[in-house]
């Protein structure tokens, strides 16, 4: 059977030795789900925007299609950005494939549903009350928005941690278009899954730790940060 | 404009610079790439990592390895995403070679496959020839007491992969349908590389067919109950070759000019140049005790060790020859 107690004896002496190859996929890992997230907040936000705010056609069947994407199997995108940015696929003339490039767009497209719903969710839940009263305060159209997206901010927040996690955690997108080429495209993930297959377990079980690492320290870090907020704003309110 | 038109018309602004920025950067401040995709074993074993390294050493350019099945390199080739692939399958070489998408083919390593199962060895498979272990695994697999799909006694690679080939042709050469023997209960397909294959094997106490060197490269990281019970035989010879992607394709002609065909030769000269044979027939020596991978490019031309030879030239050599002349593009040092 095998061996795991040795296993993590021999990963955690890997994570403390601060073995490069291992940090370096830490590393690279952080960045490409960072601006990918990054990414998807910049367009998701004036969707979730409208989608929360304004009145059109088929608005609801535009929030379904988002909301049922937020569960698309992350090897069926994948694929898809395979065949996309494959060298005979329509954006094979921009030679993206097999790059960072290409992981970050992937895992930004694959994480824009989840943003956008949990944003509409934090937009609407706000009182509608705010928006009216911003606006018979004298405030314009766009003054009155953003002082709504401040009200969500928590939930905005958490939209974006959510798809933080999600980004870090798959597989199928980073493999299908990154190609797990060591030291340019490998991230925890694809890693975790290449030293597998190839008997490395202690290296594979070193990344799989610093991976739940990772994400439960984003997850505290969050936590604490609201309560700084409310501390903050306790503080300020008697002026 | 509204708030939600201004951030969009930034969002939009802002992936176009990404994109840009990204598109300038990979085409002109990194060195020349060499996409190799290739089979799992040659890579899982760390073979590759360490011609890799040699190579970059050696040369101006950026080794990118992508490691998939067979089926799915050949694939990359005819995308046109790959430059150079290392393949183990003389079938389907060929058609890949007729089909126009790739030249220049060079056999430049082999070993054998090998039948793993426990080292118990219900079956009794031990030492008898591949026809008859095969009919002695699925006469115990009918006769199992558990015929729920619980109890597996053979795993299949399934993924169209140089091996699961093999695999297909061995049951029928035992004579048996692979589609239909597939289907009963006592037989698994994962559909994964050998890595993962070896783990259910070992897993589940069951039968597989398994490259040597990824076999060996398991074992030693696995302390598995894994034996290999049949090697060493002509229907078991595991042929590795290498083929440069064509860089004019007619009818695909804007994707192949992006071939980079320059590198790719170059690295079919360093594989199959004698240091880096010496190389391969040296690797796993001294952390598996004893080679994974043979050089095939000195026995070829010398013609020893002689079964060997005879069976790589019946088993991987299409009309007489490892890439017959219409299927080469200059570079006559390579065929002598």
């Amino acid at each position: 059977m095998v061996d795991i107690l040795g296993g993590i004896v021999q990963a955690f002496q890997l994570i403390f030795a601060g073995d490069v190859t291992l940090y370096g996929i830490v590393c690279r890992t952080l960045l490409f789900s960072g601006v990918a997230v990054l990414l998807a907040a910049l367009w998701g936000t004036p969707i979730a925007m409208v989608l929360a705010l304004k009145h059109f056609r088929g608005k609801a069947i535009v929030k379904t299609f988002f909301n049922s994407l937020i569960g698309i199997p992350t090897v069926v995108l994948g694929l898809i950005l395979y065949l996309v940015f494959s060298k005979s696929g329509p954006l094979g003339f921009l030679g993206l494939l097999y790059t960072p490039a290409a992981i970050i767009l992937g895992e930004a497209i694959l994480v824009t549903p989840i943003l956008i719903s949990i944003t509409i969710t934090a937009i609407e839940a706000v009182d509608p009350e705010v928006l009216l009263l911003a606006k018979t305060l004298g405030a314009s159209d766009s003054q009155a928005s953003m002082a709504v997206l401040k009200e969500a901010l928590n939930g905005f927040l958490l939209g974006n941690i959510a798809s933080f996690n999600r980004a870090i955690a798959e597989l199928g997108v980073a493999l299908l278009v990154g190609g797990n080429i060591v030291g340019l495209t490998d991230v925890l993930t694809t890693a975790i899954s290449r030293y597998t297959q190839r008997g490395e377990l202690d290296f594979a079980i070193a990344l799989g730790i610093l991976l739940l690492v990772i994400v439960f320290a984003i997850n505290l870090l969050i936590i604490a940060a609201r309560k700084v907020k409310i501390i903050f704003e306790l503080w300020r309110s008697p002026q | 404009m509204q708030t939600w038109q201004k951030l969009l018309l930034v969002a939009v602004l802002s992936t176009i610079l990404f994109v840009s920025s990204a598109l300038v950067y990979f085409h002109h401040f990194v060195k020349r790439r060499l996409i190799i995709s290739t089979t799992t074993s040659l890579y899982d074993t760390g073979l590759l990592d360490i011609i890799e390294k040699n190579y970059e050493a050696s040369h101006n350019v950026d080794v990118n390895i992508i490691s998939v099945g067979t089926g799915m390199a050949i694939q990359h080739a005819q995308n046109g995403d790959a430059d150079v692939i290392l393949v183990h399958s003389p079938s389907m070489e060929q058609t890949f070679l007729e089909q126009g998408y790739g030249e220049n083919r060079k056999i430049f390593a082999y070993n054998f496959f090998t039948i793993v199962g426990p080292t118990a060895d219900p079956a009794g498979i031990s030492g008898r020839p591949v026809k008859e272990a095969l009919h002695c695994i699925v006469n115990y697999g009918r006769n199992l007491t558990d015929q729920s799909g619980q109890t597996k006694i053979w795993v299949s690679r399934s993924d169209n992969s140089g091996t699961h080939l093999k695999e297909q042709a061995l049951w029928q050469a035992a004579g048996y349908n692979y589609t239909s023997v597939s289907t009963e209960p006592w037989f698994a397909c994962v559909g994964s590389g050998m890595g993962d294959t070896l783990n259910v094997a070992n897993q589940k106490s069951a039968y597989t067919l398994s490259d040597l060197g990824s076999y060996l490269t398991f074992r030693r990281g696995n302390a598995a109950s894994l034996s290999a019970l049949i090697t060493e035989e002509q229907e078991l010879l595991n042929v590795y070759s290498v083929m440069a992607v064509r860089s004019s394709v007619s009818g695909n002609q804007s994707v192949h000019e992006q071939v980079n065909y320059e590198d790719a030769m170059s690295f079919i000269k360093y594989l199959v140049s004698p240091e880096t044979q010496q190389m391969i027939t040296d690797y796993g020596k001294e952390t598996c005790g004893q080679s994974l991978f043979f050089g095939a490019v000195q026995p070829l031309t010398t013609n020893s060790p002689h079964p060997v030879v005879d069976w790589i030239k019946s088993y991987a050599f299409f009309d007489g020859s490892e890439c017959p002349p219409q299927y080469r593009n200059g570079y006559p040092e390579l065929y002598p």
